[in-house]
């Protein structure tokens, strides 16, 4: 069989290729049909996973500092090898809804503050224990402790009190939450035996891999779990090891040469490099993520809307993401919420107007130049747009003064300290919680100090809907109240672009998170 | 004389240490001054006063600065390094293996990079102004002149992905056999190997030409001795304290400086450990460290005092 064809083939078994173009590409290598055919279903039987072997990930974004307690996760490293050792109440699924995982079923009562968790049984722990419900308890009270340094502390503050029921955990919480069950898909609520209180490094939980290695900032490795509840569903490699490469250039190197079978970030402006590379394949995603211009509506001379559309409307989206971006991402529209979330409603798109901008600059009343701060570590490119930017902006007659921030100190200084300054989100699970932890009165990251009691107000009350459709409705509202009044520019949102070395298949993109959500590991194989 | 050169000896002990202990002061009180709490780090923004408070009487930042001092530099005599902040885990194991690990590299890169140089300095020698010398002279220059990184990544280029030899992943950990621990560390070896052969090689030439200008080599000549023996038995034994030194100032570098090539080639050593604390403003573990790199850094050149002592007669004898 051709290489080509056998390649082709390979692609329509990872759903990359249709049948339809499958059969005319090997006509016009000249192979008849029938012979296609037959080899296109020998390819498919052969898209079964692959078991055994070691499967090998290169991940930027670990430091020597880190620890196996997932409420500590921050990093990239961590999240993904946390998805290899730990095992969830739920999980986002590729198209945002919630896969049950340890919680076979979460109910509400019809006022949305009432939850109840139905707890698997005979799911097992790493060390021989059984999950069960006192486990899971533990496990969300040791988060949402108000000493607790987990980074879903936040998330979990509006939980009253928690019971378990026979097989069931019973949550009551201080206000009406729609979105409860996507607070549990949260990757730090880990469940670990007895909530990790007594050791939260120990990596223990039911997920696909048992931990073999923890070498922080080095590599980490974990073995297949033989009882692991979902059996062969998950997990096709006996081993799966992670390399920290926080290098760009090593990265794509050790994935180049074989040595690891995937990689996560890969810069755009390398994309098209890479893609050259015989073997490799480029897997790009639409997230959440976006790096917004961020402006205090508090601050003079932002408190003034005008002067806000103004420099809204004299944004070039389109410049901006093919020259940062380099394409691989989708320009903003000035709210927080792209298609990746559920329940999204598309706005008219905001486009660049120079003339428009400058009607609106004049009407402000405002004179002279306008401060931007940026800085290398708001985004990759950060200090590029904003020179962009200024370009754009004079064209609208609008004077915009850069001042470059030394990185560091750039998050503790100037984002959310500073009236106008690049910035980064990486987007949250629900759009609830997304405006919940930047765009209300009394959030801490408030970073533009868009503060409407009316816009608060919209925010609970979408938050305890529970009819889907009468919810989005409020969600577009919200988000064309932010578009046409916010402090918030948005030039774009970003893509998660990872890469894959040769024949290796199971690859399911998932806009909630870079490496198939941290499955990556768990869900790939490497075909023969 | 052997008395005197016991005392010799010792006083060049005596003084490392008693300059070992004046950086140890000045670690400790560069990183007192720097701004912030060590308590408020641990705790966060987010941390109540009561919470600051209880810690910093946990972990004893209530008592004067010299208390604190001793009690880090008896920790330290005594092999307790303490914990780290960003972990709470005790830093001496993760220490130990970062610091094996470099010293690995550091071990192997010498054990290459230091009798090659010697040797071609010999040979430039042998060869001097001939095509032989320029040509080892102007290679070993020309690596020197490439950065560090630049030669790292043609290496991974050529030698890991075109040629597939090696592999550009150096990561190296415990149990590993030590075949496939010596092919990890081939690549940033030999990038090492490039970055300090230079030098050495320089400064043997430079050192032995200087010595072939003496009386006793003409002497030699005369007596109708072969070139090479006489740079190898008459000119090198004379030239060894100049080179001395500069192979320790190189093995301090192979130690204390290669946190880049860490980086590119992935290798868990001690450079980036200190960076990634030094990010997280995890005090105890800079301090460690930085106290660690300066008795390398002592230790090497205290070494290249008493070798030059014993390799030259007049320096026995100081006026």
């Amino acid at each position: 069989m051709s290489s080509e064809l056998e390649y082709l083939s390979h692609r329509v078994a990872a759903g990359r290729l249709t049948r339809r173009d499958f059969l005319g590409r090997a006509a016009a290598l000249g192979v008849a049909a029938t012979v296609a055919n037959s080899m296109l279903a020998n390819a498919v039987m052969a898209a079964e996973p692959v078991k055994g072997g070691t499967l090998k990930a290169g991940l930027q974004g670990g430091e020597s500092t880190n620890v196996l307690d997932p409420a500590l996760n921050l990093s990239q490293v961590n999240f993904n090898f946390g998805k290899c050792w730990g095992e969830l109440l739920v999980e986002l699924k590729p198209d945002g809804s919630l896969e049950q995982r340890i919680a076979e079923s979460i109910e509400s009562a019809p006022d949305a503050k009432t939850w109840t968790m139905k707890i698997r049984k005979d799911i097992e722990f790493h060390n021989g224990k059984t999950v069960t419900p006192d486990d899971v308890v533990a496990t969300i009270e040791r988060h949402s402790d108000k000493k607790s340094k987990s980074a879903a502390l936040g998330i979990l503050q509006g939980i009253d009190t928690m019971k378990v029921n026979g097989d069931e955990v019973v949550v009551t919480l201080k206000d009406a939450n729609a979105d409860f069950p996507y607070l549990m898909a949260d990757y730090h609520l880990v469940i670990q035996p007895n909530g990790g209180k007594d050791d939260p490094n120990a990596g223990i939980s039911a997920g696909p891999y048992k931990v073999t290695a923890n070498e922080p900032g080095v590599r980490y490795g974990g073995e297949k779990f033989k009882n692991y509840w979902q059996g062969d569903k998950l997990g096709h490699a006996a081993q799966v090891e992670i390399v920290v490469i926080n290098d760009a250039t090593a990265r794509t190197a050790a994935l180049q040469s074989g040595q690891v079978q995937m990689i996560n970030r890969v810069e755009p402006k390398i994309v098209d490099l890479v893609k050259r590379i015989a073997g490799v394949t480029i897997r790009n995603v639409a997230g959440k993520g976006f790096y917004p211009f961020n402006m205090f509506c508090d601050t003079a001379p932002f408190d003034s809307n005008d002067l806000r559309m103004a420099l809204k409307l004299a944004m070039d989206r389109d410049e901006l993401l093919e020259k940062i971006l380099r394409g691989y991402g989708s320009v903003g529209n000035d709210f927080p919420i792209n298609e990746s979330y559920p329940l999204f409603t598309a706005l008219e798109q905001r486009k660049f107007d120079p003339e428009k901008a400058a009607e609106y600059y004049k009407k402000s009343g405002h004179s002279g130049s306008i401060l931007l701060r940026t800085s290398d570590v708001a985004f990759p490119g950060a200090v590029d747009a904003a020179a962009l930017y200024q370009q754009s902006c004079a064209k609208a007659g609008i004077k915009i003064e850069i001042k470059r921030e030394p990185g560091d100190g750039y998050w503790s200084q100037v984002w959310n300290k500073k009236p106008f300054s690049e910035s980064y989100w990486g987007g949250r699970a629900t759009q609830d919680q997304m405006y919940s932890t930047a765009y209300v009165s009394s959030a801490d990251w408030n970073d533009t100090r868009w503060k409407r009691p009316e816009f608060d107000k919209m925010v609970i009350a979408a938050r305890g809907e529970l009819d889907q459709e009468k919810r989005k409705k409020m969600y577009a509202d919200m988000g064309m109240m932010m578009r046409d009044e916010g402090g918030l520019i948005v030039p774009f949102f970003n893509q998660y672009i990872d890469a894959t070395g040769k024949n290796v298949e199971g690859w399911v993109n998932n806009p909630s998170q870079e490496m198939c959500n941290g499955y990556a590991l768990a869900l790939c194989w490497v075909a023969a | 004389m052997g008395a005197s050169l016991v005392k010799l000896v010792g006083k060049r002990i005596g003084l490392s240490i008693i300059l070992l202990l004046a950086v140890s002061v000045l670690i400790f009180v560069g990183t007192q001054i720097l701004p912030g709490d060590v308590a408020q780090s641990i705790l966060g923004q987010s941390a109540t006063p009561e919470a600051v408070a209880n810690l910093r009487a946990q972990l004893g930042l209530n008592d004067p600065a010299y208390v604190r001092y001793f009690r880090w530099l008896f920790g330290l005599l005594t092999g307790d390094l303490g914990n780290a902040l960003s972990s709470g885990l005790p830093i001496g194991p993760a220490i130990s293996e970062r610091l094996a690990n470099t010293l690995f590299l550091a071990f192997w890169a010498a054990a290459v990079s230091v009798p090659l140089a010697i040797l071609l300095g010999l040979i430039a020698v042998r060869h001097r102004n001939g095509f032989v010398d320029k040509l080892i002279s102007a290679s070993t220059l020309a690596a020197v002149s490439l950065p560090e990184f630049f030669i790292g990544y043609l290496l991974i280029y050529f030698v890991a992905v075109k040629l597939g030899w090696f592999t550009s992943v150096s990561t190296v950990y415990d149990g590993m056999p030590f075949l496939s621990r010596m092919s990890a560390i081939a690549l940033p070896a030999t990038t090492l190997t490039l970055v300090v052969l230079a030098q050495m090689m320089r400064m043997t030439r430079a050192a032995i030409l200087n010595v072939m200008q003496s009386a006793y080599v003409e002497t030699a000549e005369l007596k109708g001795l072969s070139r090479s023996e006489i740079i190898w038995r008459h000119a090198f034994p004379n030239a060894v304290a100049p080179i001395i030194n500069v192979v320790m100032l190189n093995l301090a570098y192979l130690v204390v400086g290669v946190v880049v090539i860490e980086v590119i080639f992935v290798y868990p050593g001690m450079g980036q450990y200190l960076v990634d604390h030094v990010a997280k403003r995890d005090v105890p573990v800079v301090q460690d460290c930085g106290l660690i790199f300066a008795a390398v850094y002592i230790g090497l050149n205290m070494l290249a005092d008493i070798f030059s002592i014993l390799s030259n007669p007049r320096l026995r004898h100081p006026k």
